[in-house]
């Protein structure tokens, strides 16, 4: 059957988000842009909204099961609120989630309970490139497997929370393949060589790091021996860039929507003229399109139909497209003022240019 | 619960009309487009025997006395009838639109009673399209002078009190099937007209005028860009009288201003979304004959890289899947709306502009990437290319559907939204 209607868990799930991501995360969101800071307590209320918790079984300290379909929609609406704000609430599961979904029993039975049944603790994961061509299926961080234990060679960018991470998720190109490695900051030959300045999420503090002959013991290769399939770890990757478009965008509609019902011109208000209103009639209709291809593509996912992997792809490219489209007609429709850093368009569309690119910067 | 999972009733009639489209419609699809005007008899004939013996296209009650088990067993199950229309008609129309559009059953007339008629109303004017004979129904509503505008109708029924009848005068054209309708089979055509010429929308009532009714005349045949195997007919009406019963709706929607106007948009409501089916299928059609032929001249599509990594080809290719799979996404979901009797008139024509936008593009993108032998009568796709273009036009074009959404999303009335 089809249907288009969250169930009663998630609606309550999305509300408990909704009152988060307007009533704290939006409030603080320019100021954290501006001082490129997320205060603590602001990540750790988000935390005990329990999104990541609820995935994990409660073998493993959370109270739960992993389901994209409920993901795609907490990030649309974390992300409803701030971008930046949304990353930081969602890292430590781009840390949990490759171990829930790929990892062993014992990497399970290690490393889930002290995440599950903790405060928020920067626990985080490392996979984007500094190339143009960066593909998470052909990295060039190389592993070599030595004597039952890997080396890894390579250099990562925009890896949240690096320093001081408790634990990081390494992605590295093992014989042709991506394979993901647990390894502590700490290690010899870990060097986290600066926090990055981005064009938006500014307030997320995200790392170059640099990774020279770090030797991993052969245990925590993720997987064990046999290692990982990386395509559904890379598929939620895409769903969560898509959900949290979807929440960008979304926001910027909202807000420009209401700027054109309230703004006079020539006697009548912005959105009374059909210029103003047919750009915010396509910008919903988009936004709703697209919702519903990414619900499909994480549906799809957590049914483990063939083709949901080429479908969380298209998710992807169609939320960037739909991110870019929207957020950029919100700052039209404001005109001037939309270029002002007062209203909080600008920062949408700097946020919606990310989504095309960070794939791996967060997990759902 | 958020499901994707198409329904099995659905999945065996996808197959099933498959079949159809491939050996009844696409063999043919090239003749009657180039042999406007003339009638795909044998797809209808065996469309309505197939339709007659599953009872399948039909959004009439059906007649059938049912045991009471078998009514509960039905209530328990989530209704799916406009969400089967819409597959069907999605399938039919990746086979060939134009032929579709000749599908007997009663078509957007047959929707309209059903949207705005009392239930004797659907009683009386539905049972026909179960009768031996194929059957047509139209809606007629442009008129030489006005389209979308509809309150600008300069067509006129009085009541003559004397005999209760109504007495209809005026033009209608671009009625789809119109001919079919009124002088192929025993069918109807509802007209919209006004019953009161100075009350703009609020006089307006839609009309039930069945064939043989004296005084209905079609004047004329379209020549059209596409869709050329379905009629396009001018209608006129000269003192033509219809039973007082044939106004559609119950008796205060009948005489309550307002309502008799929102009783005829509210067929738009079904109707947009299954004509954004259609376009679809078109579109589907494009794609796949695209990407087949692509695949045998040796380019495939690789998904999952990098945009850097991607030919342009595969970019607009993918481009044009998400535009695709989105967009039927929407039609979909506006009709299991419809099925759940939740209103949807926002949804509706979200999907009718999105699927305008997108077939359109899909279709031209497609012609233009299979090089010369796009442009080329030897292949579908430029057919393809000129029927999809209907989508965005007819039941409304793409621009009154971002004025209805438009309205719908900043809560403004007409006249604070022009």
């Amino acid at each position: 059957m089809y249907s288009f209607e969250p169930s009663e868990e998630q609606k309550m799930l999305i509300d408990a988000i909704n009152r988060y991501a307007v009533n704290d995360l939006r409030k603080k969101a320019r100021d954290a842009e501006e001082e490129s800071h997320l205060p603590e307590d602001l990540i750790q209320k988000g935390w005990e909204l329990g999104l990541l918790q609820a995935s994990i079984p409660e073998s493993y300290g959370g109270f739960g099961e992993y389901s994209a379909l409920t993901g795609v929609l907490a990030g649309e609406e974390l992300a409803y609120g701030d971008f930046a704000g949304a990353l930081a609430v969602l890292t430590p599961a781009s840390f949990a989630l490759p171990i829930l979904l790929c990892g062993t029993e014992e990497q399970k039975q290690t490393f889930l309970p002290p995440i599950a049944e903790g405060e928020w603790q920067p626990y985080s994961a490392a996979i984007i490139e500094p190339f143009l061509d960066f593909d998470p299926n052909e990295l060039r961080t190389k592993a070599e497997k030595q004597n039952g234990n890997y080396q890894i060679n390579g250099e990562k960018i925009y890896v949240p929370y690096a320093d001081g991470a408790k634990q990081l998720i390494v992605y590295a190109n093992l014989d042709g393949k991506t394979q993901a490695f647990i390894i502590d900051p700490a290690s010899p030959g870990v060097t986290i060589v600066e926090r990055q300045k981005l064009m938006g999420i500014n307030a997320l503090p995200v790392y170059k790091v640099k990774l020279e002959n770090v030797l991993i013991p052969g245990e925590n290769r993720l997987g064990g021996e046999v290692g990982i399939e990386f395509t559904p770890i890379l598929d939620s990757m895409r769903l969560a860039m898509a959900a949290l478009a979807l929440g960008i965008s979304r926001a910027a509609y909202e807000y420009s929507r209401d700027y054109a019902k309230d703004r006079d011109v020539f006697g009548v208000k912005v959105a009374q003229k059909q210029a103003i209103a047919f750009m915010l009639a396509e910008m919903a209709t988009e936004i709703e399109s697209i919702r519903l291809l990414t619900w499909e593509a994480a549906w799809k996912l957590d049914q483990r139909k063939e083709d949901a992997s080429k479908e969380a792809y298209l998710a992807h490219i169609g939320a960037a497209d739909m991110a870019m489209m929207v957020t950029d007609r919100a700052v039209q429709i404001l005109g001037g003022h939309g270029y002002i850093r007062e209203h909080p368009v600008e920062l949408y569309m700097r946020n919606g240019r990310g989504i095309a690119m960070l794939t791996g910067i967060g997990m759902i | 619960m958020i499901e994707f999972e198409m329904p099995k009733p659905i999945a065996q009639q996808s197959y099933v009309l498959k079949t159809v489209a491939e050996n009844m419609m696409r063999p043919v699809s090239r003749y009657f487009d180039e042999h406007e005007h003339e009638i795909p008899w044998d797809y209808i004939n065996f469309m309505h025997m197939a339709m007659r013996a599953t009872g399948a296209g039909s959004l009439a009650p059906p007649e059938r006395k049912e045991d009471e088990e078998k009514k509960e067993e039905k209530k328990s199950r989530p209704p799916i009838a406009y969400q089967m229309l819409a597959f069907m008609l999605e399938m039919l129309s990746w086979g060939d639109v134009g032929m579709y559009l000749c599908t007997p059953g009663g078509g957007l007339g047959a929707a309209a009673v059903e949207a705005a008629g009392t239930p004797e109303q659907k009683r009386k004017f539905l049972a026909r399209f179960a009768e031996e004979k194929p059957t047509f129904a139209a809606m007629a509503m442009t008129e030489p002078h006005c389209g979308s505008d509809t309150s600008a109708i300069r067509t006129t029924a009085v009541l003559d009190k004397t005999t209760n009848e109504w007495v209809l005068n005026g033009e209608k054209i671009f009625v789809t099937a119109g001919q079919k309708s009124l002088e192929e089979s025993n069918g109807f055509v509802v007209i919209w007209a006004t019953i009161d010429p100075s009350a703009g929308r609020a006089g307006i009532r839609s009309f039930v005028v069945e064939t043989g009714t004296p005084g209905v005349k079609v004047t004329k045949l379209e020549h059209k860009l596409g869709i050329r195997a379905s009629d396009t007919a001018s209608i006129v009406l000269q003192d033509a009288r219809v039973p007082f019963e044939n106004i559609l709706g119950s008796p205060e929607i009948q005489t309550e201003t307002t309502k008799g106007f929102k009783g005829a948009m509210a067929t738009f409501d079904a109707t947009r979304p299954l004509v954004s089916a259609t376009g679809i299928g078109v579109a589907r059609a494009a794609l796949e004959l695209l990407k087949e032929m692509a695949a045998a001249q040796g380019f495939q599509v690789r998904y999952g890289l990098p945009k850097t990594k991607l030919t342009n080809f595969e970019r607009e290719i993918i481009d044009m899947e998400v535009l695709l799979q989105s967009a039927w996404l929407l039609v979909i979901k506006s009709v299991w709306m419809a099925d759940n009797r939740k209103p949807n008139p926002l949804e509706a024509s979200m999907a009718k502009l999105r699927a305008g936008d997108v077939v359109t593009k899909i279709t031209q993108r497609a012609v233009e990437l299979m090089g010369p032998l796009g442009y080329s009568r030897d292949y579908l796709l430029e057919k393809w290319f000129r029927d999809a273009k209907i989508t965005d036009i007819y039941e409304g074009t793409g621009q009154i559907n971002r004025l209805v959404v438009a309205r719908n999303i900043l809560g403004y009335t007409g006249r604070e939204l022009r």
